[in-house]
């Protein structure tokens, strides 16, 4: 049975610092999220993480984990997001959302937050200094930092059957979540434009790196939650998106395909040869008409794979619905703009300028090209390709086109303002907001499935949330209200 | 691919609707539009780096995930 898919994502930002030789960027990200948080700064707790176990249930196999930097900046916002430094970048988790249209807006509330950032840290940096980040994938010289969603899956699903129906899901669905790029990295062979901008780094099918060797199906078994009955399925094959539409369709359809897979629905074996390689086929065709073999014989392009999962999606939602997947509402907005998208993609790409990043960055280049003449290795359109990732209000090109009326947002800015600071209400990151805004002097440190309390006497208290769906607002909103102290509430949730 | 051909007759008329709409915009519209890119272009001139060549070959990050 298909459970709840309670939803994040986690994003890399590349950032530069400007202005200074010694542009060191840990240093930068620090500073950045220090500027930030200065305030307050609460702990993550490292308890419970657990990056080298392996959904396939051997173990290491030779790979290796990846190393938890536990002296670098790592906090905990009062949204219930995890702000932190990973490797050279400074990222942002956002916190645990119930369906698609929320982690929209939770996404581009930590875009709000990254640019906010850059703003408070020039009081820390000297003249002529500035720290600039930029919402991409790559730099263009093959160094390549990742954009992961999460879903929470049934634990009792086989991974054999995920990685099975994951795989054509994975290599189809770039159609529409591609952030676009120009030119090609890593070794992959030329052409003018691309439509994703991680397709180059993928070299295998399955496994459990995220650094090197990457694979379409990241095997990272580290829940969250309670490991008996869930899993988090880590999904490193995703692009950075702008477009509110591409990161909505790119949430809400994984989702749904999820929920199918969970309720063993896709009757159908859709499987791709190679995929590692269609990965590249499907991302180096602007015009999407690339074919590729499926295992059972015949062939079809990506849209046409897509198609087919949306018949099964549809036939899912008469037959089962979609209460796991954001119901009628969200679940079902899902499905029409899933088929306006495959429709028009069908009919001409470049149609969905304003929806989708690929084809809106696609759009922008080619009206300079026309304009001024450009060749495709102008460094002017790489500049261009850069700069739509900038995440400076006034120079980012993406919120260019926003304001000018070019892009179609699906969530009010002011709900995004107040997604900065306070959490979801219908998962446990609403706890953990709530903790955190009204006791922050008491919260020790938090990660996603505990928090630990000081409640003013010893010792100090852990509160386990193993289940993303209790320590909502429907659940917690009284208790907050009747409690005046963090001992209060430890003390009523022990009663 | 019989179904899928009946889904494409299908699809939401909104958008279908708007593609024709830009497909027979009259002379006059289809010149305000080019006015309107113009402008667009030369403001996103206003606010991009100033060198390409070099920014370009500077941007630089260390891999990450």
């Amino acid at each position: 049975m298909a459970v709840p898919k309670v939803c994040g994502i986690e994003t890399e930002y590349a950032v530069l610092l400007r202005g200074t030789a010694d542009a060191n960027p840990v240093l930068a990200s620090s500073m950045l999220i220090n500027a930030y948080v200065e305030h307050r700064k609460v702990g993550w707790d490292f308890d419970d993480e657990s990056p080298g176990r392996d959904a396939r249930g051997f173990g290491r196999d030779g790979s290796q984990p990846p190393e938890i930097e536990t002296h670098l900046v790592n906090t905990v916002l009062t949204n219930g997001a995890r702000y932190y430094v990973d490797h050279a970048h400074p990222e942002y988790s956002t916190p645990e959302c119930a369906d698609a249209l929320e982690l929209v807006g939770a996404d581009k509330a930590g875009e709000r937050i990254l640019a906010r950032s850059m703003q408070a840290s020039r009081r820390l940096l000297g003249p002529g200094e500035e720290i600039v980040v930029y919402k991409n994938n790559s730099d263009g010289k093959g160094n390549s930092y990742g954009c992961h969603e999460n879903y929470l899956v049934a634990r009792q699903v086989p991974f054999v059957s995920l990685v099975r129906n994951l795989l054509p899901w994975f290599v189809s669905r770039q159609v529409f979540t591609g952030a676009g790029k120009v030119g090609t990295e890593n070794g992959a062979s030329p052409v003018d434009y691309q439509i994703s901008a991680r397709a180059d780094f993928f070299e295998e099918e399955v496994g459990l790196e995220t650094t090197l060797k990457r694979p379409l199906v990241n095997t990272r078994d580290e829940p969250h939650a309670d490991p008996q009955k869930y899993r988090r399925l880590h999904v490193i094959v995703g692009d950075a998106n702008l477009c509110e539409v591409a990161t909505f369709l790119k949430v809400g359809t994984t989702a749904i395909v999820l929920a199918m897979i969970e309720d063993d629905f896709i009757d159908k074996d859709l499987s791709i040869i190679g995929p590692v390689h269609a990965v590249r086929t499907v991302s180096h065709d602007p015009t999407c008409r690339a074919t590729l073999e499926l295992v059972d014989g015949g062939s079809c392009t990506a849209v046409e794979l897509q198609w087919e999962f949306l018949r099964l999606a549809q036939k899912y939602a008469d037959e089962t619905g979609l209460e796991e997947c954001g119901g009628e509402g969200v679940g079902g907005d899902v499905l029409k703009r899933w088929e306006a998208v495959l429709t028009q993609l069908e009919r001409d790409p470049m149609g969905l300028d304003g929806q989708l990043d690929w084809v809106t960055k696609l759009s922008l280049l080619e009206a300079y090209q026309s304009r001024d003449g450009l060749a495709w290795d102008d460094p002017k359109l790489a500049l261009l390709d850069l700069q739509y990732h900038d995440v400076r209000p006034e120079r980012s090109l993406y919120e260019r086109l926003v304001r000018a009326g070019k892009v179609e947002r699906l969530v009010d800015e002011t709900d995004v303002i107040t997604a900065m600071t306070e959490p979801p209400g219908r998962t446990r990151a609403y706890f953990r907001g709530m903790c955190l805004a009204r006791w922050p002097d008491s919260v020790v440190a938090a990660n996603w499935d505990s928090i630990i309390l000081d409640v003013g006497s010893d010792p100090l208290r852990r509160i386990p949330m193993m289940e993303p769906l209790k320590g909502s607002r429907a659940y917690v909103e009284k208790l907050f209200d009747e409690c005046t102290t963090p001992a209060e509430l430890v003390e009523r949730l022990a009663s | 691919m019989p179904e899928r051909e009946q889904k494409k007759k299908s699809a939401p008329k909104e958008r279908a609707r708007e593609t024709e709409e830009v497909e027979a915009a009259p002379p006059k519209q289809a010149e305000a539009l080019k006015e309107e890119l113009d402008d667009l272009l030369d403001e996103i001139d206003s606010v991009l780096e100033s060198n390409a060549e070099d920014f370009v070959r500077s941007y630089v990050q260390k891999g990450g995930e």
